[in-house]
């Protein structure tokens, strides 16, 4: 009784919906008494600490995994010299042991076979599964050529398996992170300053006087340092404006929150624009030295009035005004911060660039307090013989948007559907690392694609739903089990980090520099493979950098002084951007060449129909995407998503919170699952709102399958953009159902 | 000595790393927990606030807990500290339901369960758990005994706030707000 009451309220308190979890309360750690804590103590002193550094997400903070004498796992703790966490990790990092510790992890390599007429998972050794995946990519490579395998891929496993793929003469590579992600921003940022902002994003939170946050929910995205450095500048009297229809976290730490209507960001950013230039608040000296196109951008937006973007944002004039100011004042320790998911309506590069551009007005790039420098190590590689070159690669995939500068992960799936791209044809999928079901949205399109493969591997950790698409499936170990490539930061300084495994692998798991090795050895490509353990290339890399394995056994991260010059803009120096110009490029020849408007323009977005709502998703700090759902630690947080709803709208419909409602969007396409309501003024009037990630169809996955409702698969309709191919994914409107639409009478 | 906690609501975002530093520290069976995460949302649409922050014992210096424990379990130690002694806890659960705050589960072990303000970590000179993890650097503790301590200068120089002030429990975890 007492322990369920608990239950209760630390679930009601999260506002994660009112009915307790029926998690069975697991002892794991054997009895413990505050006795025993005086003895743990002296155990304490005997837990043994390896470097590793985090692959909960991809931030990739350095840490120390410690394990006790029986060889457990119990705790995992931030370095304190690394500067992506300042030695305190995120609730995922801390929780990170129940990734190594989940008892539905995958544990042998699985095949897919046909028995008694039905396809079912067959347990294999690595033998079977290794030959039969080179057997096939063999033939495929001599049937289409080798490029017809395709790598989609995430985190670090990925660059394992891309050096397998160029080995053998692919690099039809792309993973969502680009097309799915945060692409449209380095494309636009690249247009206007000649440089990606890349990852952690060099924004100098830190020092910043005013913070601008546009959809960017930093604190329930765990961006840890980001995390960590606003919080230092709410310490230092920032000012924090945040432009969210949903009263996010951050809002919540905001002097200016801007419940802007969905769809309408680029028409506020192009006011404030109107705002900065005839009020001459802009950074004149800066845009005269630094920038081309300023007469151009001037006369764009001098219709663009607060009044004109009042009708269109719901932002009051005045409001505009005030904010557009408080930037100035703050400049050039202003930043527009560029964001991370980013593909939303299909013209998100333009607004991309119109932020981009703001942070040129307010003299931000290269200032402190606003963008610094960034800088790091570039890794020497372990040497290995020349890669054979591809007759077509990623780009020619891709080539339908000119400005893409990774693979598009949705033309790479578009090009293996038959007749789709026949010049083209992707024939095999690797899928390292990315639970596409929940990361690409048109799920028909990518079931059709899947359809229409030959062959196709995944390579995880866990049985994610992609997994159950397969024809062979490799449990990978975890990182906690593993050795990777050195992690090269990019930052204020650069640093290196290094990740050794504090345990043997679990189960028959593997990590994925020997799987990408046994597949390249059986397809006669072993000399690109020279080791026969990882810690090799790591000793040769290191000692090559100055250093050595054993140093960075001892310190986990290694921090270096700058090479390439101050870290902000020297006033007195001449600087050149990488642009074609060596300017700022307010004014985009490069996109008026290709037929793209030069500077950001304005454009109408659909809205909801009556009884319809725009289906908005974005982060909880303790879940990364949907691979962090069935973890034990991190699912006692938060086991389900809900859907925040407003209490208008819940009146309207009659909704309680804790009631489960299924959802159908405009496309009749309908959830798997129910969803909890959770009533909030969090939330407006024309959107609803959940946490990415859930809704798990994979009976495997004990704790996570059937919570929740997956946001991906309502998301049918795509704007794609036309830039770099960009998979637009917030103009999606659901219907709220009370009655279980799946029932059968 | 007397220990206490500041926190500051201003910058805890509910990310429940706190929560998760407790249980790996502290062996806290999952699906049990010493600390969590409260919400309050005030105000309608678009005019709205928001409070986020961390809870736990609050190591009160009139504890109920310590007073109706039958057996002496619940105690207070040096610093001002409440503990309870699992092997003299007979799980009659009384303390649990006097606590203002919710503080106390009974663990599945038989035994009372609650935060000790990491009380381990604090001889060999370390923080409690949670606020060496916290990553909005949101949580502080210390001496309120020492006026030059940071916590004692944080209730000095900031508004602040305990919860349920109405129990007369004299509560040792304060809230910046």
């Amino acid at each position: 009784m007492t322990t369920s009451r608990r239950k209760f309220i630390k679930i009601s308190a999260l506002g994660l919906g009112g009915v307790a979890a029926t998690t069975t309360a697991l002892n794991l750690f054997g009895a413990s008494s505050y006795l025993d804590e005086l003895v743990r103590k002296n155990v304490a002193e005997t837990f043994k600490r390896t470097a590793t550094y985090c692959e909960v997400c991809f931030w990739k903070c350095a840490a120390w995994a410690y394990t006790n004498e029986k060889g457990e796992i119990k705790k995992i703790i931030g370095n304190d010299d690394d500067s992506h966490c300042y030695g305190r990790l995120c609730p995922r990092g801390t929780g990170g042991v129940g990734m190594y510790n989940d008892e539905d992890r995958l544990k042998t390599p699985l095949i897919r076979k046909t028995v008694n007429g039905e396809e079912t998972f067959v347990e294999a050794t690595w033998d079977e599964a290794l030959d039969l995946i080179a057997s096939k990519f063999k033939t495929i490579k001599e049937t289409h050529g080798a490029e017809s395998i395709a790598l989609l891929k995430h985190g670090s496993p990925g660059k394992h398996l891309e050096h397998l793929l160029n080995a053998i003469g692919s690099d039809t590579i792309g993973e969502p992170a680009y097309a799915q992600c945060r692409g449209p921003r380095e494309t636009g940022f690249k247009l206007t300053f000649g440089t990606w902002v890349g990852s952690p994003e060099p924004t100098d939170i830190r020092d910043t006087k005013c913070l601008v946050l546009i959809g960017s929910h930093i604190g329930e995205n765990m961006h840890n340092s980001q995390v960590q450095e606003m919080s230092d500048a709410i310490d230092n009297g920032a000012t924090i404006i945040t432009v969210d229809p949903r009263f996010s976290t951050a809002a919540s730490k905001s002097q200016h929150w801007l419940p802007i209507k969905p769809g309408t960001d680029i028409a506020l950013m192009l006011a404030w624009m109107n705002v900065l230039i005839e009020e001459n608040l802009y950074d004149k000296e800066y845009i005269e030295k630094y920038a081309i196109g300023f007469d151009e951008l001037k006369d764009h937006v001098s219709t663009f009035t607060p009044e004109w973007a009042y009708s269109i944002t719901t932002i009051k004039p005045e409001e505009i005004r005030r904010t557009a100011r408080a930037m100035a004042y703050a400049s050039p320790a202003t930043i527009i911060h560029p964001g991370r998911h980013v593909v939303w309506y299909g013209d998100d590069t333009q607004r991309a660039r119109a932020m981009a551009i703001l942070n040129a007005l307010l003299g931000s790039w290269g200032r402190r307090g606003g963008f610094y420098f960034k800088e790091s190590l570039k890794l020497p590689s372990f040497p290995h013989p020349e890669y054979p070159k591809p007759k077509w690669t990623w780009k020619e995939v891709s080539a339908k948007y000119p400005l893409a500068e990774m693979g598009v992960t949705n033309e790479i799936i578009r090009a293996s559907i038959p007749g789709e791209n026949s010049e083209y044809p992707v024939k095999a999928w690797l899928v390292a690392g990315t639970n596409l079901t929940k990361a690409i949205p048109n799920k028909k399109l990518l079931e059709q694609a899947i359809e229409s493969l030959d062959f196709m591997v995944v390579i995880d950790t866990m049985p994610m739903d992609v997994t159950g698409y397969a024809d062979v499936v490799l449990p990978e170990c975890t990182y906690l089990e593993r050795y990777d490539e050195i992690r090269s930061a990019t930052n204020r300084e650069p640093s290196i980090a290094i990740r050794i495994p504090a345990v043997a692998p679990k189960y028959d798991s593997k990590p994925a520099w020997w799987i990408a090795k046994q597949i390249g050895e059986r397809m006669g490509v072993g000399d690109q493979f020279a080791y026969d353990d990882y810690k090799e290339v790591l000793e040769y890399q290191l000692k090559e950098l100055g250093t050595s394995f054993e140093e960075l056994e001892q310190i986990g991260v290694k921090n270096y002084p700058r090479k390439s010059g101050p870290l902000y803009l020297n006033e007195n120096e001449l600087y050149s951007f990488t642009t074609s110009s060596g300017k700022i490029e307010l004014y985009s020849q490069e996109l008026k060449d290709l037929g793209f408007d030069p500077m950001p323009i304005f454009t109408k977005h659909p809205e909801p129909e009556q009884g319809y709502y725009r289906l908005n998703y974005g982060r909880a700090p303790m879940h990364t995407f949907s691979r962090t759902a069935n973890n034990p630690n991190l699912n006692d947080l938060m086991d389900e998503n809900n859907l925040w709803v407003n209490p208008k709208v819940a009146r309207i419909i009659g909704l309680k919170t804790g009631q489960e409602v299924w959802l159908k969007n405009q496309d009749e396409v309908l959830s798997s699952f129910p969803i909890k309501v959770r009533i909030t003024e969090r939330t407006g009037f024309d959107a609803v709102y959940m946490v990415h990630g859930f809704g798990h169809q994979n009976k495997k996955l004990s704790r996570a399958n059937g919570r929740g409702i997956n946001d991906t698969e309502l998301i049918s309709k795509v704007a794609i953009d036309p830039i770099m191919g960009g998979t637009g994914m917030r103009g999606n409107f659901v219907t709220i159902l009370t009655e279980n639409p799946h029932k059968t009478i | 000595m007397r220990y206490a906690m500041v926190i500051d609501t201003l910058k805890c975002v509910g990310c429940s790393d706190c929560v998760v530093a407790c249980q790996t520290e502290n062996n806290v069976p999952i699906g049990y927990c010493r600390d969590w995460i409260t919400e309050v949302v005030n105000g309608a649409y678009p005019n709205v606030e928001l409070e986020l922050k961390s809870e736990r014992c609050n190591h009160c210096d009139t504890a109920p807990c310590v007073r109706c424990c039958p057996t002496g379990a619940s105690h207070i130690v040096d610093g001002g500290i409440v503990l309870v002694t699992g092997n003299d806890c007979i799980g009659c659960g009384a303390c649990i339901e006097s606590c203002p705050y919710d503080a106390r589960f009974q663990h599945p072990d038989g035994y009372v369960d609650k935060c000790t303000f990491c009380h381990h970590r604090l001889k060999d000179g370390q923080l409690p758990a949670c606020v060496s993890v916290c990553p909005t650097k949101c949580m502080y503790f210390g001496d309120l005994d020492n006026p030059n301590s940071e916590v004692s200068q944080l209730l000095k120089n900031r508004k602040h706030k305990t919860l349920a002030p109405e129990a007369g429990t004299n509560p040792h975890v304060f809230y910046l707000i």
